[in-house]
């Protein structure tokens, strides 16, 4: 049944999400650390683990397909929510500060790439 | 008119469903025929969503883009943190474990090098416009990382609320920013794989502007620039408030 594979997808957001909000209460910082990330990682291992076993159904799989598929469409309803005259009329400051970094951020990415590159990806 | 309005306002989920239908088929009609697919659909769908919000802005003067008009309140609701996390969780489907563990490494390095970047490139410009006291250049600096670490950290430090404020900006600028640029230098930074996607993500630190930047440019690498990406605000919140604050009121 799709409900399944939703429900799973939903219990591994919220175990996830709750590991993010300890980590953060542990190491003592007002943010969720990485919750999506466990989740992300609970997924993974959780459906690998179901599907070698046969106990993932195509059905069950759809559920969680589905909302693959709506993360444009949420994404859309994201930029459409956004403060963006805050940001266009915020001053010099918050657009430098806001554009500046990012260019040196995407200078960083081939560097690293390359440094990082191991021999087997090649 | 009363009774469409609060009908409107009382399915408010539905009618954004009905609403992001109608800017993506926009968006796509607009990649296909007048841009000949130069850039892609979901790209130009995320780019009207930016444009509606800046008029509805305009227009309401309220933070939320196009929630702020009543009828279309259940926008922040899809378009809200909630829904975009369990989305961004089930692109994890097709993802590679192998590839995320092998990146695993250089994933973690991105993600204190793009906090530290950030946050330099953040704090020099804020020097260089006339701000001379550690606190407020650490909640800007804090601010170019992204928008949640920039009043965390002001917070902490207890900044000016003017100074917060424009943290918060900052931080709606770049996340903007990334979504905006990331099609277009994708392909100068080599940003076409796994590998590269999840040192982009920790770079970025941005989860929002760094999930709707490949959404644009490539859906297949989501859930590996996303899984870095979610964990760089933490790392903001660590790192901004104490080791780099510490290190900019020695050196001032």
């Amino acid at each position: 049944m799709v409900i399944y594979g939703v429900s799973f997808l939903g219990a591994c957001y919220i175990l996830g999400q709750l590991v993010g909000e300890f980590l953060a209460k542990w190491i003592g910082v007002k943010a969720n650390v990485g919750g999506v990330g466990f989740a992300m990682l609970f997924l993974i291992l959780a459906h690998d683990y179901f599907n070698k076993r046969k106990l993932f159904s195509a059905e069950a799989e759809k559920g969680i397909l589905f909302w693959s598929q709506m993360y444009i469409p949420v994404i859309v309803a994201m930029s459409a929510t956004q403060n963006v005259v805050v940001a266009l009329d915020s001053g010099l400051l918050a657009i430098l500060a806001g554009v500046i970094p990012v260019f040196m951020c995407f200078a960083c990415i081939p560097l690293l790439v390359k440094l990082t590159k191991s021999p087997l990806n090649n | 008119m009363e009774i469409i309005v609060n009908f409107f306002e009382k399915n408010g989920l539905i009618v954004a469903f009905v609403t992001v239908g109608i800017i993506s088929y926009l968006g796509f009609l607009i990649s296909k025929h007048v841009l000949k697919n130069k850039i892609p659909g979901a790209a130009v769908s995320i780019l009207l969503g930016l444009i509606v919000a800046y008029f509805s802005g305009l227009h309401t003067g309220g933070s939320k883009g196009i929630a702020d008009i009543s009828i279309f309140s259940g926008m922040s609701l899809l378009g809200g943190s909630m829904f975009r996390d369990f989305a961004i969780v089930s692109t994890a489907m097709g993802a590679s474990f192998m590839l995320i563990r092998q990146t695993g490494l250089a994933g973690a390095i991105s993600l204190v090098l793009g906090t530290t970047v950030s946050f330099g490139g953040g704090a020099i410009i804020a020097v260089l416009l006339g701000y001379h006291d550690a606190k407020s250049i650490a909640t800007i600096g804090a601010g170019a990382c992204t928008f949640i670490v920039g009043p965390v950290t002001g917070a902490a430090l207890q900044a000016s609320s003017e100074v917060i404020a424009l943290s918060i900006a900052t931080g709606v600028v770049k996340s903007i920013f990334v979504t905006i640029s990331t099609p277009f230098i994708a392909p100068y930074i080599g940003l076409n794989n796994a590998h590269s996607a999840m040192i982009y993500g920790g770079m970025m630190s941005t989860t929002s502007g760094v999930s709707a930047g490949l959404a644009a440019t490539d859906i297949k690498l989501v859930p590996y620039g996303a899984l870095t990406a979610t964990f760089a605000t933490g790392m903001g919140c660590l790192l901004c408030p104490s080791v780099f604050y510490l290190i900019l009121e020695k050196i001032l």
